[in-house]
Order: structure tokens, then sequence, then C-alpha cells
């Protein structure tokens, strides 16, 4: 079986891996990397659920190679806190709403969101509607989702909440 | 402020948010293997031959078995029920002479690597001589096997005098009505992670969900061990909506290889698996009348009904059936009542509950049923229904009818009292007007409703053990499940409002089998119930026990005592002597005076609640759509929930359930189907083929929780929130399209396909 | 789901590309793997050898020519061609087709080379290829060859691409000033594959009539369709509804696709509500 010697950069710290050239990023992430928040939900690039930040970009992780990844720099959900006891904005804004119930879709979700976020400081609901349109989530109907994020968009902006 | 009944943050969320949780897939086990499953390729043929050969010659592949292997495993049982005679039509853990489902198991292959395991099953030769596929549950039966025909059983259901009601009846509607095959589907496919501990004997199953207990006692006496030295665990879990957790030939298949491998064994399931291999549900076929008297009242029901099972009877043995029989007459008045249901095996996957199972199904069918009866006498929809309605000085309301083997007793409800206010909430005078003005001008809109009534808090038992140990941190163990809805956090509210500490301190321990003895899990809208009430009132005895105690502590009689906040204070003198629930558990321990005049020492009770009956909460949906005539889309725009919990414990969460449990509902009368070729192959096997709603799809919902009727059966009032988000959308939906057609009863099936609206629109325009 | 054992190549140029797939047996080149991965994960290819276009820089990137065509290197990214203010001016039938490409964590990786090799008869980027008459260049072991996109599709997911040579690039031809488009699709669900989807760009003459018009559809043949009838139909025509329903009228003989489920009526019907509606939102942007 063919493998490959490899560095992945995740959340800012390098994984030296072997991993077999087939193996998805997503497997690599949770596998070799033991970053288990990446969640695959259908590993056909449908659901969203894995979803992680290529070079700050979002991209579903169960539709790339591990090998691809190589120099590139990876953000997944456990990079988005900046501490233990802190929570990024996003995710104190889900806790807040009520945005996540069982939590599977909600890594792909906040992955997603962030780079909405970045690029657009200000998001209208319907934008956001369309940013998170990839992503299923069978649990909260999704409105405490947009919710949560125009308060997290309010709070990045130094707006109080 | 009691934290009961205040919407406060959840205690789950955090590992949640971080990526530090702990679903199936995110469990490991030093030296643990792989399993993949070889599946039926073919709806329904003899299986002449299993050869394993090939694939055991892969490298990295330790062993590969078919039906001959496991042999000495009985096929999985069902649940107790009072239908006879459905244990010849179960599922063995591998197919045995026939397949009956395109994704039933045929082989495993376990190996080092997930990928290599899936390499080793492709080389498995099946070979299949290809049978007749039966695909309709309402077509004649054919030969399950040499003896058996494919229909195990028919539920029947009476009460009143139906032919006499028919023959007075003013006048009599029939329809003929279907709902699709669709099912929970959650995010979180399926897992089993089983490891055989030989130093303690002990065989442990991980990445398991809502029941437990009855699944540990099964796989013992399946594998012929004690139960005691079976543990299941539950981590988290990605969703359940009634499909999760059941017990599931792959459960069986890793506990019997990690028993004979003695390597911890690990099987995730695929999407594609999933999608024909985890329980389907809700297909069904209603031939249902009613009579009715000149006012557009109910004389009587007549429910001929076809349950689709698909191929084997699984878990919940024929409680679809028993419950489309049993529940379809919500919250009307019936005078006569008579169910056949027809509970048939076809070729398709097996089916079992879904959120709402049996009353999203007779929702569509009821209500369908009341707006033809409206059409007929000339009725408002909404005056035919407010006419049939039981009233609120008629609760309890008993129908002498059962289901889940219980008497069907209607606790409370002010139904007419619910309909007033969500119409009230919704504007549907104004929308009315609107409507008419829309379509005046060319437009198909249309308005629907449905009223249903749910049922929750399945008996007989469950209980809790509460502890405060020496931090005053408080530990619940209960038998019940999460499945990802809040349990944890609703029974720490209840726990904390009753002992008199903050929610946050309670720990909520689920879903394991070694930290308490009996349990139920979480199904059926039963824990906030049953659990929750057991909680209560182990949080009371508990405030008891620590009141007496600090009675001796503080030299003060208990009936001056309070706790606030973990603190067991003077009522009249809150700033005075007092002791923490820390202290008070201290004073407890073994050996301490104080412990030794109990049967067993620390600020520690185990209290049961018991229930004979169900609680039945109800609701109340509106929808309003419009319909694009050119491609037939159906556009949900407005919808609202109104829902009667009895008490809300979290209304957050309440809300919650209702959004979500909405989504389902919508995909199940607008996208979802499990659809099949004509000979069985199944065609909706990714998400691209299975629609479930996206966040383009949902309208805007708004949700009406209503607490006017707490049960009367359980000391906190509540019944279940989980279903009644789901269970009448179908009803409701159909009643808007239909309205939007022009009221003619075209809209007879769910799913309501595009093409399906177009053909509408031609035949009424023709 | 675990894709099939595989060899990875991971070229840095063309060449180098080029070389492998005339070496390799059973090679298939990657690129923004948002078709191809799936297809890997659910074993419906099985390739022994792959060969990822990600590294070779020179087939990224968009230029804009003198006339104000569009040269877009076959391994763009959609998002980024998407959000590009150059395309918007030269071809904004494609950035309005572009958002309805799936999502944008696709758009992300997905290059629409990428797109036009897998050819699903449905998807967006083929579809507007044929409508403004793109040209495509092919790069194998002989050189490079240009041919029209109508020239493109051989049949059902089948591209006029050699098992080794690779699609380079494409020329877009600049919209001309005044022209109206439109790209309609359906699906059942937001962001999936349409059912039936249409691309209409109608080019004005100096009398304010149309000079060109292109109809393409898409979801009704193995590849993309373009109308000639309902062009030729809608030629010096204002585009006045009498001349857009003769122009439908023409989509009546259409003989669509027909699977498990959908049948081809509905696809026929689409095609028809979808061009009306095309034609109209194309009329009021025709200037």
């Amino acid at each position: 079986m063919s493998e490959r010697r490899i560095t992945l950069a995740v959340n800012g710290q390098r994984h030296d891996i072997t991993v077999p050239v087939r193996r998805s990023l997503a497997d690599a992430l949770r596998q070799d990397c033991g970053l288990t928040g990446t969640h695959l939900g259908c590993e056909h690039g449908v659901c969203g659920a894995c979803t992680v930040l290529v070079d700050g970009r979002s991209a579903r992780a169960c539709l790339m190679l591990a090998v691809q990844a190589e120099n590139l720099a990876i953000t997944t959900v456990e990079g988005l806190a900046p501490d233990a006891a802190m929570l990024h904005p996003l995710q104190q804004a889900f806790a807040n709403n009520h945005a996540l119930q069982c939590g599977f879709c909600t890594p792909g979700m906040l992955t997603t969101l962030v780079e909405l976020l970045a690029e657009n400081p200000s998001p209208s609901a319907a934008e956001v509607r369309v940013a998170i349109s990839g992503n299923l989530c069978r649990c909260t109907g999704y409105e405490t989702i947009v919710a949560a994020t125009l308060e997290a968009a309010a709070v990045m902006r130094g707006e109080a909440a | 402020m009691s934290v009961f009944g205040q919407s406060v943050m959840r205690l789950e969320d955090a590992p949640l948010l971080r990526g530090e949780g702990a679903f199936a897939a995110d469990i490991d086990f030093p030296r643990q293997i792989h399993m993949r499953v070889v599946r039926a390729e073919m709806a329904h043929a003899r299986l002449v031959s299993v050869d394993v050969t090939p694939a055991l010659d892969l490298p990295g592949v330790i062993a590969a078995w078919s039906a001959a292997d496991v042999a000495e495993v009985p096929p999985i049982p069902f649940r107790a029920t009072k239908v006879r005679g459905l244990e010849p039509y179960c599922q063995p853990i591998l197919a045995q002479g026939r397949v009956r489902y395109v994704g039933e198991p045929v082989a495993v292959i376990f190996a080092e690597d997930a990928a290599v395991a899936e390499d080793a099953a492709d080389l498995v030769l099946v070979e299949l001589e290809e049978l007749p596929a039966l695909l309709d549950a309402a077509a004649e039966p054919t030969d399950f096997d040499a003896t058996r025909n494919t229909e195990p059983t028919i539920v029947r259901k009476s009460y009143g005098e139906l032919d006499a009601a028919f023959r007075d009846a003013h006048v009599v509607v029939a329809l003929d009505l279907a709902i699709g095959r669709h099912s929970g589907v959650p995010m979180e496919t399926r897992g089993a992670i089983a490891r055989y501990d030989a130093a303690q004997d002990v065989l442990e199953l991980h990445g398991t969900a809502k029941k437990q207990h009855w699944n540990r006692d099964e796989i013992a006496r399946l594998l012929g061990r004690a139960p005691s030295s079976v543990h299941l665990f539950e981590g988290h879990v990605g969703g359940g909506f009634g499909v999760r957790g059941e017990l599931y030939p792959e459960d069986l298949l890793v506990c019997l290889a990690a028993l004979r491998l003695r390597r911890p064994v690990k099987w995730i399931e695929d999407r594609r698996e999933h999608l024909v291999a985890t329980n389907h549900s809700r297909e069904q076929r209603h031939r249902i009348r009613a009579a009715v008297d000149a006012e557009g009242r109910i004389l009587a029901i007549d429910n001929v009904f076809f349950h689709d099972q698909g191929a084997y009877i699984r878990t919940h043995g024929a409680r679809v059936a028993d419950m489309s029989a049993g529940l379809l007459l919500g919250p009307y008045r019936v005078p006569a009542y008579r169910a056949t249901g027809h509970f048939r095996l076809t070729n398709k996957t097996p089916a079992a509950t879904y959120r709402s199972p049996g009353r999203f199904e007779g929702s569509f069918v009821r209500e369908r049923l009341m707006d033809a009866i409206a059409a007929r006498c000339g009725l408002d929809r909404v005056e035919v229904r407010r006419r049939n309605f039981v009233d609120v000085s008629e609760m309890p309301y008993a129908r002498p009818l059962d289901a889940l083997g219980t008497d069907v007793v209607l606790d409370s409800g002010d139904y007419a009292l619910l309909l007033d206010k969500a119409l009230a909430r919704f504007g549907w005078d104004a929308r009315v007007a609107d409507v008419a003005r829309r379509r005046a001008a060319g437009e198909s809109v249309g308005l629907g409703l449905g009223v249903f009534v749910e049922k929750s808090g399945l008996g007989p038992s469950d209980g809790v053990r509460m502890t405060v140990d020496a931090t005053g941190a408080v530990e619940l163990v209960t038998g019940a499940a999460s499945v990802g809805q809040g349990v944890e956090t609703a029974l720490a509210q209840i726990a904390a409002a009753a002992l008199g500490v903050d929610y946050r301190r309670v720990r909520v321990v689920r879903g394991r089998t070694d930290r308490i003895e009996f349990g139920s899990g979480a199904h059926a809208s039963r824990v906030t119930v049953m659990s929750g009430s057991a909680t209560h009132q182990a949080g009371l005895a508990l405030a008891a026990l620590a009141k007496q105690t600090a009675a001796a502590l503080l030299q003060t009689p208990e009936d001056a005592l309070e706790i606030v906040d973990g603190v067991v204070r003077r009522v009249d003198t809150p700033e005075g002597a007092s002791v923490t629930l820390g202290e008070v558990a201290r004073a407890l321990a073994p050996g301490t005076k104080l412990s030794r005049d109990r049967a067993t020492p620390g600020l520690t009770v185990e209290s049961w609640f018991h229930s004979d009956h169900m609680a039945y909460p109800y609701g109340v949906h509106l929808a309003q759509v419009a319909l694009d005539r050119g491609t037939g889309q159906v556009k949900v725009e407005h919808y609202l929930v109104g829902y009667d919990v009895g008490r809300a414990v979290n209304p957050m969460l309440v809300e919650g359930q209702i959004a979500g449990g909405f989504a389902q509902g919508l995909g199940g009368a607008l996208y979802e189907e499990f659809r099949y070729d004509e000979r069985g192959q199944p065609l909706s096997t990714t998400f691209a083929d299975y629609l479930m709603p996206t966040i383009a799809e949902m309208p805007p919902l708004d949700i009406l929780v209503t607490e006017d009727a707490p049960s009367p059966l359980n000391p906190i009032g509540v019944k279940g929130a989980g279903e009644g988000g789901t269970n009448a959308v179908g009803a409701a939906i159909a009643s808007a399209v239909d309205d939007a057609l022009g009221g003619r009863g075209q809209v007879t099936q769910l799913p309501i396909m595009p093409r399906d609206v177009l053909r509408f629109l031609a035949e009424g325009a023709a | 789901m675990k894709a099939p054992a595989f060899e990875y190549h991971d070229p840095t140029t063309l060449a180098e590309a080029i070389a492998l797939l005339c070496r390799l047996e059973n090679a298939r080149p990657l690129a923004g793997g948002q078709s191809l991965m799936p297809m890997l994960n659910m074993r419906f290819v099985q390739p022994d050898h792959v060969v990822d276009l990600n590294r070779i820089a020179e087939l990224s990137g968009i230029r804009v020519l003198p006339d104000g065509a569009l040269e877009i290197g076959a391994m763009t990214r959609q998002r980024d061609i998407e959000r590009d203010a150059r395309v918007a001016q030269a071809c904004p039938l494609m950035v309005e087709a572009l958002a309805q490409v799936g999502h944008r964590q696709t758009r992300n990786r997905g290059t629409i080379g990428g797109s036009l090799c897998h050819m699903d008869p449905a998807a967006e980027l083929p579809l507007v290829c044929a409508a403004v008459d793109a040209v495509v260049r092919i790069a194998g072991p002989g050189g490079e060859r240009e041919i029209p996109f109508a020239e493109f599709p051989l049949g059902y997911m089948t591209p006029a691409v050699g098992p080794d040579e690779l699609l380079v690039g494409l020329h877009v031809p600049a919209a001309p000033k005044g022209q109206g488009h439109a790209f309609l699709e359906f699906a059942r669900r937001h962001g999936d594959f349409a059912i039936v989807a249409v691309a209409v760009l109608l080019d004005p003459g100096p009398d304010g009539r149309v000079a060109r018009a292109s109809v393409a559809l898409g979801g009704v043949g193995p590849a993309p369709l373009r109308l000639a009838e309902a062009e030729a139909l809608l030629r010096g025509t204002a585009v006045e509804d009498d001349a857009i329903a003769r122009a439908l009228a023409t989509t009546a003989s259409l003989d669509p696709m027909e699977d498990a489920l959908v049948p081809g009526w509905y696809r026929r019907h689409l095609a028809g509500v979808l061009l009306g509606r095309a034609l109209g939102i194309a009329r009021e942007r025709m200037a």
C-alpha cells in the first residue's frame, strides 16, 4: 500500500505523520492527528460536517486527500477557541442561542461561519443563510444558528451583544 | 426563582462546541481492528453461496465470516408486545438461505484498517439467485419462507357500533391515502465498538444510544453471558430520532468478534450503508372511511391500513402499526371505531419508529379526512374540527382503545382553546382574506391546518440515584439516555429545583449500564416525564434528608430550614447559622454517628417513579403555502406550531425540539423519500438522492408553547416535547397545498412532489 | 466509504503531468476533487494512479485579453472566478451560474476544468460554456489543440479529452455591450444538481433588436443542448411576448432523458417554464 510521510500544519501545530496516500484529510485529522472534532457525516461532500479551513477557506475535508494538504494551513474546530477557559465568540453565541443540539454538525457550521465572518463582518441574515446552505443539521431547524451568527458578528465588531 | 421553567443555557454545549465530543467514531482502543459488512445487492434472492476466502488472502485481514460462522447466535428479538407470532420473522445477524433486502448483511470482514476491510469486502464472492421482489404492502402477500407468508399479523382494534353508524350516516367520506417511506437519518451514522476485558471478564459495547439496558440484557442472552458481565456505554450521540440505538445485526457482530478474536472491534457505518441498513419508517397506506351526521359530527371511523414493515421484524415488533391503529383518533370524539392494520413484509430495508411514529402518519390521514368531511358537509375546515373536539370538561377522557399495551386515557387538554390561541397568533382570519386577494390575482396560495394529540411518558417505571458528595457537587445517575436533545440540562434543572442547588452543580450520568441496574433509555418522549418525575422525587427526598441531618447539626427544627444555593439555613434568619450540603454529606459519611441511623450512609437517595398511563400533549400546526404554477414547487410561506406541553422545564429546549422536529416533518411532507426501482434496488442511497431540508428550505417558523393543561399523572405536570414539532407537518402542509389547488382533495400522498402538483394544477384547470 | 488503493502523483508542471498520463495505465487526473473524490469514496471509480493537478501553478489564473475576452486556466477555483470583477464584466452569465454551483465550500476547492471534464448533464459550468461559445484548450503529448465547446462533449459524462490529455484552459469571449443574460435552474433542494437548467444570452443589434441569441439547456440531454431553432426564432425580434412564445414552442419536441426519479415529460415541461422565465429576465437586462 502506497504511503507518504507528510507534515500537516493544523491549528498552528505541526504534525509529522505517515499516511496511506488514499487517506482523506478528514481521516488523517481524526486518526493521525488525533483531532476528532472534524466529523464525517456522509463522506461524499454533501452534509458539510467535515468542513475545515484550508488556508482560511472552507473546504470539505472528506473531499481532499491528506497528502494534498501538505504546506497548507489547516484550521479545525479545535483551533477556534483561544484557550481552555474562553470560547470563540461564535462558539459562545451558539451556546447562548441554543444553536446546537446533538452537536454533530456543529464543527462544520462553525468553520464555515468563521470564514464568512472573516470575509463579511456584518452579514445579513440572508447572507448567513446562504453561507450555511451547504451544511445539513438534523436537530435545530437552523434558525437559531442564524441568530447566533448575527450575535457573534456584533460581538466581533465590538458591539455589545 | 426556581430554575424549573427557565431557559437556562445547556450543560452539554462546551465539549460539543470545542470539538471535544465523544461520538462513536471518536472512540478508539489500543489493538482495535475494524469490521466491514458485505451486504446483499439484490432485494430478494436465494443465497446460494458465500465464499470469503479471497478476502482472507488480503494482507491485513484477520477474519471473515458468513452465516455458517455465526449460526449459534439467534435472530435479534423485539421488545415486549401483545402481538403474538412475530418471532419467525426476526432478522438473523447474517443472512441465512435467502436475502430479503438490498443492504442485508451477508458476511463480515475484520481487518487491521477500515479501508483494507473495505477492500476485502469487495473480494467476497456472493452467489445469488434472484427471486421476485415484493415492494407493495397493499398487494397480495407472497411467501416469506416455505411455511409463512408476508403478513405476520393483522392489528385489530375496535369499539362501538360501527356498522350501525355507517348505516345511519348522513354521508360517508372515504379516502385512499399514502405516506412515503422516510426516516430519522441522523447526521451521525451508527457505530459500535466492542471490547472484551479479559481481566475482569466484562464485554463492553461503546457507541450505544437509546436503549442500553434492554440491549445489554439481550446481547447477554444472545451471546450466552450473564447481564452483569456485559456493559453498554453511551458517549455523545449525533441524533437519535428513533432509529439510533436499536439493536442491529452489527451490534452483535462486533460483540461476538471481540469475544472470539480477543481484540477491540470497531464498526462505523458509512452513509450509503446507513440509508439501506438503518431502520426506515412511515410507509403506510390507509383506506379510511368516516360516517358523518348532517352537522359534520363524526359517527364512526373505519381505518384499514397496510403497513410496509420491510424485510424483517425488528426490535419494535409491530409497534408502529399498533400506534397507527390505537392513536389515530387524536383530539376528536368518535363514537365507533375499527382499525384493521395489515402488518406486512416487503423486500425493503426493515422499518421501525421515527419521531412521532404512527402519529405523523395518523395525523396526515385523520386531518385529510377532516378536510374532506368539511368539504362534503359544506363546513369551514376550522369549524368541523371544533365540532368534533373532545371537550375540556370530558377530561380525563378514556377511549376504549389501547396502544403500546396501555389504555388510551387522554389525561388533560383543552384542544379548542389551543386552536383559538394558535389561529389568533397565526393571524388566520387576516391570512384567509389575504389568500383570497392573491388568488383573485392569479396566484395559487393556500392555508392548511392539522390538529393532533401526541403521546409521551410511556411507563411503567424509571429510577434515579441522586447523591451529594463532600464538596457539595450533585451526581444524578439515571437509566435514561441522551440522543443530543438536552437531557442532562433538563434533568439537572429538575434536580436543582427540587433540592435547592445551582443546576450547574448537577452532573447527570446517563446511558451506562455499569452505573445503574435498570433503565429505559430515551425514546417515545419519555425522559422528561418518567426520569424527570423520578428526579423530582429524588431531589425532594434528598432535600428532606439534608434538612433532617442539618436539623441535628444546627439544633434547629427541620421545618424551620430551607435549602438555597446548596446551603441549608433557617428560613427566618438566612444570615444565621447554616451548613452546606457538602458538610451535610460529610456528616452522613460511613461511620459517622448520623449515618448509623440510616440503612445506607451518604447524602444519597434512590427514587422510582411509576406510571400506568401515558401523558398526552397536543398541538396545532398551521401552514400557508404558495405553489409555483410553472415548476410545481411548494413554497411554505409561513408556519406555526402551537404545542401544549403541560409544563416546560426549559422553554428554550422545548422550542428547539419543536423547530428541529418541524424541519424533519417538512422533509417527510415535501422532500424525503426512500425510493426503489421495480426490482427493489434502492434509489435513495446518497445525500444527493435522499433530500433532507437545508436552511434554504426552511420557512419562517413561529412557535407557541402553552402550559394550559399540566399532566395530572406526574408530580411536575410535564408532557413530552420531542415529537409535537413533527407530528402534523404532513397534515398541515397537505391541507394547505390542497387548499391552494382549490380544495378538491387531490393531495392524498406524501411527500408532495412538484410534478404531482403540476398534475393537480392541470387536473384542476381541465 | 474509503477510497480504493491507488498510487499518487503530484507533478508541478503540465509537461510532467502529461508525461505521467502517457506512462501510467488507468490513471485519473485529480482537479478540485469535488466530483472525483466522492466517486473514489464510493468506489464508483477505481484508478490505479491519481495524478493531482493542484500543484501545477501554470494551470490556474484568469487573464483578460485585449479584446476583453477571458482566458481561464482549467485549475482556477470556482470561487475565485465567482468573485473576480473582471469575470463579472466579461461574462456575467458565468458569475450568475456559479452562485448555483454546489456550495461555498465546494466552490472553494472545485475548479472550472474539473466541472467541465466531469460533465454532469445538469452541471452549470458546461452549460455556460455551451451558451457563450467558449473555446477549450487541450494539451497532450503532441502539444496543445483548441476546439469549440460545441465539440467538447462526446457523450454522457464524456469530454473530448484523451487518456493522455488534459484540459488546460478555456477562452471565453467577452459579452458584447448591451447583452442580456439569464441563468436559471430548478432543483428540488437548494444547491443540488439541477433537474433542468437554462442559460440565455441576447445580444442586441444597432436597431435594438436581437442580433444573436444563445439558448442552452442542461439536464435535458446527455450534454448541454443549444436550441438553434429557438435562437433563430428570437433573432431579429425585440423579444416580445409572442416571440418568446414561439421560442418556447420549440421545447415541445425535446426528448429529454428519463430516469427512475424524474420522468421525461417533467424535464420537458421545466425546460419550457425556465426558458420562458430566463428570456423574460434577459430581455429586461438587454440594453
